[in-house]
């Protein structure tokens, strides 16, 4: 459908200027934070009720023209990139708490609230919502619920699936579902699960219930330097083999730590090889016991200096350069590449060696800031765009971390999603017959592959093409169960 | 480790292919302690044993991460990881020894400390699943972060067999508390619905709580100091059998559950007020999770339940489920079809005639 005719019919729906069809008024519209793919969309629509998504979906359906759902456009693997045939529809509109309740402790929101709102509007009830993504001033719990997003407590707190009791969601054709709902479990198959994390391709979030927690009494962050990115690594098994679950345990490495000093001084030391943040956080007795092992621990794994910060002021510095890292590195290189691949923990001395190795191969340095606790590492690779072939080179080398991620046990992405930039590596994760079930999910819910197409779940043809794959259509007996 | 150790997938997956050709229905077997929460037992159908396809797969202490096959006894594994210090998350119940990996998975069903420690499905990272396709897959992996792809995995977890059979499951791990102690309160209902509202409100390490008969208990659970601490906020007396409650309760052993008229489970909000029912309760989960006996018609029940933003399971007499809205139950068909297009694995486990 022409963009004229398109936004005629969306304006049957909405208010004219709700339907946004003007090439320049399009621009800011054209991506997400992963801002190598660009592309603008037929029309852009702001819907601000459930009954105008789903009146949106019914239309889009019947003319089959494809739908983008949209949040705040934070996502980091393209999941938000707009389709050019199609609607992207912005939920960042409907950003109402439709209702807190301190007693049961559940807040319902609708999508595009933004997170940190949600902890902002709890905090005088002593509440807060667990999942704190670095992007949380910014990012949507509709987008937080599409990808499944983690933050930097995850550790002990789970990711966005462990802290949902229900969402809304108007599926292609408009018709709305309810997925659980405020107790802690549903009849039949578990498709709140399911959706969480579907990155908008099997219906649109409108509504979320999750569950809010008490804050914690006390709060204690230590800071430990290694001269050994491998010796920081070690000591993140040794705290938790032992029976310790920090709140967060983060790390960063010489060249992260340095670009954090510079940016906002938030006290690290510049002469360590890698650093941790690790934060305990509980009852105070449970929490002054806590810190006494760690320190105990980390001293043990070889840490040199430790330091316990004093007062909240001081624990806010040090998560403030954490916080920062990913714009302080933007400031030492004109662009980054950020990368999320998780590997189990005991392999990261190993796979932080062979990112090392890939850098000086690839001939691009890296930083490294991650949420070490979880093994999820964020390789920042630094590139210039404006040079030749630098793009090119940073996702071959991107390409070959999460290779590397993959071969030790690991996933391609353990927070941002597939979206469009990691569609190939799919291929060498999964094989034909897991991606065979994931069309056939996919097309469960949206036969016609009109919600965010070409997005998460690459055809099996294009895996083909690449030779990427593990095996084709169960030809080999089991070669999954050699994966271990 | 003297663990009976048997990859059994490829005569699992042969008799799968056979009953695909044949179009045979198939009863999944693991330890057969879960017959009480499947809505057709499946009698008739040729038996699928998985109780055979056993052993830990993988097991890295410092990984708080564990993968053994679905025939594993559930006894079995938790001696493998209660030797590294460690524990199943979602505790879940036992119903006799034969119990294993695979139904408790299946099933979903955690124990007491759910509220607080996660569903089973929180903590499964992973499975292998052999679908009615004759379709082996890996979805998920052995880590906690991982969000490529659909999530399975969870889809999986309660499902009781109706997309697959399991073949091993990757569990996220805890580290067992170091110690544990009970507490009893003497509070009518009303008190103790305002008790566990006030004590859930504070970051204290309760581990579980529930009522019954004029009597709240509570689990707190961690370091000695961090226990003793919350001892003095709870109140409350000293509860020397609590260990055993708690495992009865899980299990569905104390007394209150040896009676034999019709017994429901309601899982509703904590705090939402009681359903105006004639009946007996039993309250867990800090009151997400109430067991309820009554002669109250089905419907009424399912009613009650769905009103207060919940919903309602008979287990006695017979399982009944919560009707589904149609568009969901629709929904939930494709989705089985999608795994198993034939309907072979336990066909009406959930909702008989329906899938
Ligand atoms: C500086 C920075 C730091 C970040 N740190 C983290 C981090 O620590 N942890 C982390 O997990 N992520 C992080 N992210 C990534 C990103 O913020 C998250 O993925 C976030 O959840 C995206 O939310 P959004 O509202 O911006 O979604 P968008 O980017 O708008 O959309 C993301 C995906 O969700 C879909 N979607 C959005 N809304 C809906 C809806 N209502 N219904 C259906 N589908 C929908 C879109 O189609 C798209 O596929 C970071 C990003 C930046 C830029």
């Amino acid at each position: 459908m022409d963009r004229e005719t398109l936004a005629a019919r969306l304006r049957e729906i909405l208010p004219a200027a709700d339907v946004v069809d003007d090439e320049e008024a399009l621009r800011p519209y054209a991506g997400d934070a992963l801002t190598a793919y660009r592309q603008q969309p037929r029309v852009v629509v702001l819907p601000r009720s459930i009954e105008q998504v789903q009146r949106v979906m019914a239309l889009c359906s019947a003319e089959g023209v494809p739908v983008v759902a949209r949040g705040a456009g934070t996502g980091l693997s393209g999941g938000a990139l707009p389709h050019e045939a199609g609607v992207l529809l912005v939920l960042a509109r409907m950003k109402r708490i439709l209702q807190l309740d301190p007693v049961g402790r559940t807040a319902r929101l609708e999508p595009g609230v933004r997170n940190l709102a949600i902890s902002e509007a709890a905090a005088p009830h002593g509440l807060y919502y667990a999942p704190d993504p670095s992007s949380q001033i910014a990012c949507s719990i509709g987008g937080n619920v599409a990808e499944n997003s983690g933050g930097v407590h995850c550790l002990k707190y789970g990711l966005t699936v462990h802290n949902l009791l229900g969402v809304k969601l108007v599926t292609v054709d408009g018709e709305l579902l309810e997925l659980g709902g405020s107790a802690l479990d549903s009849p039949g198959l578990d498709l709140l699960a399911l959706i969480t994390g579907s990155e908008g391709l099997l219906g649109v979030v409108v509504e979320v219930t999750v569950r809010l927690l008490p804050v914690a009494a006390s709060v204690q962050v230590l800071l430990a330097a290694f001269d050994s990115v491998a010796a920081a690594g070690a000591a993140v098994s040794a705290v938790i083999s032992r029976g310790i679950l920090p709140a967060g345990m983060e790390m960063m490495d010489r060249l992260a730590i340095e670009a954090a000093e510079d940016f906002i001084g938030a006290g690290y030391p510049r002469d360590a090889a890698a650093i941790l943040l690790c934060e305990l956080d509980g009852e105070p007795e449970e929490v002054a016991a806590q810190v006494a092992r760690v320190t105990e621990l980390l001293r043990a794994a070889g840490a040199g200096d430790i330091r316990v910060a004093s007062d909240p002021a001081e624990r806010a510095r040090l998560w403030a350069g954490r916080k920062a890292a990913f714009p302080a590195v933007g400031r030492i290189a004109p662009d980054y590449y950020c990368m999320d691949g998780t590997i189990p923990r005991r392999h990261l001395a190993q796979v932080l060696t062979g990112i090392g190795e890939l850098s000086e191969e690839f001939g691009l340095a890296v930083a490294n800031v991650f949420h070490a606790g979880d093994g999820n590492l964020h390789p920042l690779i630094l590139y210039d765009a404006n040079q030749a072939g630098q793009l090119q080179r940073a996702e071959d080398f991107g390409a070959r971390i999460l290779e590397l991620c993959v071969a030790v046990g690991g996933t391609i992405t353990g927070e941002h999603g597939v979206g469009i930039e990691k569609i190939d590596q799919m291929c060498v994760q999964f094989t034909a017959v897991e991606l065979e079930r994931f069309h056939g999910l996919k097309a469960a819910f949206d036969p016609a592959g009109l919600l965010n197409p070409g997005k998460a779940v690459p055809t099996l043809a294009r895996c083909a093409e690449l030779g990427g794959m593990h095996v084709h259509a169960g030809e080999l007996p089991h070669p999954e169960l050699e994966r271990f | 480790m003297t663990l009976k150790d048997a990859d059994r997938s490829a005569a699992l997956r042969e008799a799968v292919t056979a009953a695909v050709g044949a179009q045979r229905p198939l009863a999944i077997h693991g330890g057969g302690t879960r017959r009480g929460l499947m809505a057709v037992t499946g009698d008739g159908f040729d038996v699928l044993d998985v109780g055979g396809h056993r052993g830990i797969v993988a097991f890295e202490p410092s990984e708080l991460v564990v993968t053994a096959r679905a025939g594993t006894l559930l006894s079995e594994l938790e001696a493998v990881v209660a030797a590294a210090g460690q524990c199943l998350p979602f505790d879940p119940p036992r119903f006799g020894p034969a119990s294993t990996l695979g139904g408790a998975v299946a099933s979903g069903l955690a124990g007491p400390a759910r509220p607080w420690q996660g569903a089973v499905r929180d903590a499964v990272l992973g499975i292998t699943l052999l679908d009615g396709r004759g379709g082996i897959g890996r979805f998920g992996g052995q880590v906690m972060k991982n969000v490529a792809g659909y999530d399975v995995a969870r889809l999986n977890v309660g499902a009781m067999g109706s997309l697959g059979v399991l073949l091993d499951v990757s569990l996220r791990l805890l580290p067992s508390p170091m110690t544990s102690v009970t507490r009893v309160l003497e509070l009518g209902l009303g008190q103790a619905f305002g008790r566990m509202a006030r004590l859930g409100r504070r970051p204290l390490p309760i581990t579980a709580m529930a009522w019954e008969t004029g009597t709240l208990r509570v689990r707190l659970a961690g370091s000695e100091a961090g226990v003793a601490a919350a001892v003095a906020s709870v109140g409350g007396e000293p509860c020397p059998d609590g260990e055993d409650y708690w495992v009865g309760l899980r299990d569905r052993q104390l007394p209150n559950f040896e009676g034999d008229g019709p017994l429901w489970r309601l899982s509703v909000p904590a705090t939402a007020p009681q359903p105006d029912l004639s009946a007996n309760w039993l309250l867990d989960w800090g009151g997400a999770q109430r067991w309820c006996w009554t002669d109250d018609a089905p419907e009424r029940v399912f009613q009650a339940a769905s009103e207060l933003g919940g919903h309602a399971m008979r287990l006695v007499p017979g399982v009944q489920r919560a009707p589904l809205p149609p568009a969901q139950l629709r929904l939930q068909q494709r989705i089985k079809a999608v795994f198993d297009p034939s309907g072979l694995f336990n066909p009406g486990v959930l909702y008989p005639g329906q899938y």
